[in-house]
């Protein structure tokens, strides 16, 4: 039985390019996050499969925020084009992998019955929600409005960074990755605490840059925003010159 | 060659459930699919003792017969069945942070050494306040001798490992009900793992 296991490790987790679980400027990791370091195990199949690629098989594209209200108007906002690549750590494509997104409105304004605070207008054309597919170069492609930044209660005066949240589930259960992709330029990043957990020196990695050769004329700017996910070890290439 | 660089984790805030955990992801198994139906009742806390209102548990496991809907896990003796992935989320309850996973019990899947594990489903645990997922498992109460044997229990301070055992209530049938507290802080933290 065991010989039909392929049992493909993890690159080792990167927890140093990670943020931590409590970061006090962050005042909600306070209490929801864990006291005692993380226990470590050993990799069992458990870790090493995921369910990124039966779950994605069950999902459909739905890429484009600005129509997908289905109302048949389109969302009020800047349009942009935001695409990328999803890979693993050697740079190799991860294909057929679903992408979600939710993201507040251009006027920074989340459809969900929570938000009740900030006096900014709905749009009955924008839901804020999609997915898609990565296709056989592992590239996702949304078509969606600009967000806005938006008010929240961490300290006085706290603005989010106009922010789109990426959820991918990956080819293993060490894989998953929820995140955030924010704006090249962004005069919020700098004040933010979410984005300031992250290590300095990884913090580059969830900045979308204005890329013009995304941009297509007379329609939408484009962002590129490429997705790196942990992956299994690289296998030692064989030199057999 | 430079490596790109693994991409940072930030929070799913307060508002994935636009997208994520809609209802009905958290029912693994229609009653068409074999094995011990299963429900989990759940309630996240964090460290302050207060529910968690706002938190997405994930959860990944095995088909009765133990084995992973994966290309890795090419056992064909052990069937896969239609309408099964293995996988499902749910959001905790804003009125008391509880979350309910219905599905079937796994089977036992092999260690890297060949030796069965203990039945067990894998959980993700993200959400506001949460920078990073923090990984656990859910072992069975039922399943005591399984779980005196299993690999990645062994591996958890002998004081610690209730904390990682659904309890089963006696008094349940069809479904077979498991309760388990999933907590931050304080002497009963739930294990969290690394790999």
């Amino acid at each position: 039985m065991k010989d039909e296991v392929n049992l493909r490790h993890l690159a080792p987790a990167q927890p140093d390019d990670e943020p931590p679980f409590r970061y006090p400027d962050y005042k909600s990791t306070v209490a929801r996050s864990p006291e005692m370091d993380p226990v470590r195990i050993v990799q069992t199949l458990s870790e090493t499969t995921g369910p990124g690629l039966a779950f994605s098989e069950l999902a459909g594209s739905d890429a484009d925020l600005t129509t997908n209200a289905g109302t048949g108007s389109a969302a009020i906002g800047e349009r942009i084009i935001v695409t990328g690549r999803v890979a693993g750590e050697a740079a190799e494509p991860i294909p057929g992998t679903l992408v979600e997104v939710w993201q507040a409105n251009a006027s920074g304004r989340y459809v969900h019955w929570r938000e009740v605070d900030f006096p900014a207008p709905l749009d009955p054309n924008f839901i804020g929600v999609g997915q898609c597919i990565t296709d056989g170069d592992g590239t996702y492609r949304f078509i969606t409005i600009k967000p806005g930044p938006y008010p929240w209660g961490n300290h006085p005066n706290a603005w989010r960074p106009a922010h789109i949240h990426f959820s991918l589930l990956g080819p293993s259960w060490g894989s998953r990755l929820v995140t955030q992709l924010y704006f090249e330029g962004d005069p919020l990043l700098p004040l933010d605490p979410i984005f300031n957990s992250v290590p300095e020196h990884s913090r580059h990695r969830l900045i979308a840059r204005y890329d013009h050769d995304v941009t297509v004329e007379n329609w939408a700017l484009g962002w590129r925003w490429d997705i790196v996910l942990r992956g299994p070890e690289a296998t030692p290439v064989e030199d057999d010159r | 060659m430079s490596m790109p660089g693994l991409t940072p984790s930030q929070t799913a805030g307060p508002y994935f459930s636009m997208r994520l955990a809609a209802p009905g992801e958290n029912v693994l198994a229609s009653d068409a699919i074999s094995g011990e139906r299963i429900r989990i009742d759940g309630v996240l806390v964090d460290g302050a003792g207060h529910h968690i209102e706002d938190g997405l548990i994930e959860v990944w496991q095995a088909n009765a017969g133990g084995r992973y809907r994966h290309p890795d896990d090419g056992r064909d003796p052990i069937p896969l069945e239609a309408g099964f992935t293995g996988f499902g989320r749910a959001q905790t309850s804003f009125e008391d942070g509880s979350f309910h996973i219905a599905t079937v019990k796994p089977g036992a899947v092999p260690d890297p050494e060949g030796e069965p594990q203990a039945p067990h489903l894998n959980v993700i645990v993200q959400g506001r306040g949460m920078l990073r997922p923090c990984f656990t498992r859910i072992y069975f109460s039922d399943e005591e001798e399984a779980n005196e044997h299993d690999l990645v229990l062994g591996m958890v301070p002998v004081d610690r490992r209730h904390t990682l055992i659904a309890r089963k209530v006696e008094s349940s049938a069809d479904p077979t009900v498991f309760e388990i507290v999933l907590r931050f802080q304080g002497s009963d933290e739930t294990v969290f793992f690394s790999f």
